[in-house]
């Protein structure tokens, strides 16, 4: 019980914190309960499944073919691949972290890794579709030209500044991880 | 309908791993578990604070802040507000829509929906629990500072004819 309340601790703080802002300002704090409200039943619609299906790749995926196609020595296939599932992703940007965390396990290069992130953030489908019909074709496609040569850069130039033994500690740490 | 398809989809992609082998599927299930379970402490704690943030900016606070006159100024705003704020993307385009009608322009509004999408204050310490603190760091930046080229070229485009 107290390592649970001490895990959670951070959460409940922000809920003293709200119920002190209801306290103050009723409407604000309405405001705050009904959009933390309306955050968590948008997790609930995606990310548990997501979380179980992380669960089978990781236990279904052998490691060794997650290198041969992913890997250090991947190229333009690990970097496609690295795209095309982020894309095919939904859920908001807190849920791909999980994931890099089997993706480090897997032994997929860590550039590949920062462009599946990036591809989730900014190329996700289920996201196009919203951005379509709030923003235009236009605006969209023009955006996804940018971005998608965007998100290949930064995971080359995110590997390209760490040193080799940051890099290493990062795979180790994500050992530990389930 | 995500949902659906989804839940669907791991159901359906349970039930084969099931037949397949027993073992490796409840190993996937409490792997799947843990790796929820692990996101919610912060998780919990973050939805009050964007919801607290959501409740006190309001549109037309940020609409006058980052107006089609505003230009670089109002480029690197929007980048920070986009940075420090996090929406659920259903809410983030609607939203950029309604400021676009309140007179943003549309570099400002690239900058703030590039940096609302990659830059994640609030779900930093999160992040650096998975790619560690220097990574995290790196690649919040190199978005944010992407978000003024998106913004510039964004706008470059949109001038034509829009």
């Amino acid at each position: 019980m107290k390592r649970l309340i001490k895990r959670y601790s951070f959460f409940l703080y922000a809920l003293l914190a709200a119920v002190a802002i209801t306290a103050l300002n009723r409407e604000i704090g309405f405001k705050t309960f009904a959009l933390a409200g309306a955050s968590f039943k948008q997790m609930l619609a995606v990310l548990p499944p997501i979380m179980l299906l992380l669960g089978l790749m990781d236990v279904w995926i052998p490691r060794e073919k997650m290198i041969k196609y992913m890997g250090d020595n991947s190229g333009l296939i690990g970097i496609f691949l690295a795209i095309l599932i982020g894309s095919i992703a939904a859920g908001p940007m807190y849920a791909a972290f999980p994931f890099t965390a089997v993706l480090l396990r897997k032994g997929v290069k860590f550039s590949n890794i920062i462009t599946f992130m990036g591809a989730w953030c900014v190329t996700k489908i289920p996201t196009v579709m919203f951005e379509l019909a709030a923003l235009g074709y236009r605006f969209t496609f023009v955006r996804l030209l940018i971005n998608i040569p965007g998100i290949i850069i930064m995971g080359l130039m995110v590997q390209w500044l760490l040193k080799e033994e940051q890099l290493r500690e990062i795979y180790s740490s994500a050992e530990g991880m389930e | 309908m995500t949902t659906y398809l989804l839940y669907g989809g791991t159901l359906f992609l349970f039930a084969i791993s099931y037949i397949k082998d027993k073992e490796k599927t409840k190993i996937a299930l409490k792997k799947g578990w843990k790796s929820f379970e692990n996101v919610m402490p912060q998780f919990l704690g973050i939805i009050f604070i964007i919801g607290l943030m959501l409740a006190v900016l309001k549109p037309e606070v940020i609409s006058s802040l980052i107006g089609g006159n505003s230009g670089f100024l109002g480029v690197a705003a929007s980048a920070v507000v986009g940075s420090i704020t996090m929406m659920p993307t259903f809410v983030a385009f609607p939203v950029a829509d309604m400021l676009l009608k309140n007179g943003a322009g549309y570099p400002q509004i690239a900058a703030l929906v590039s940096t609302l999408t990659m830059v994640g204050v609030v779900t930093f310490t999160m992040e650096t629990k998975y790619i560690g603190k220097r990574a995290a760091l790196y690649r919040n930046l190199l978005a944010f500072l992407y978000a003024f080229i998106v913004a510039f070229i964004i706008g470059k485009a949109m001038g034509v004819g829009a």
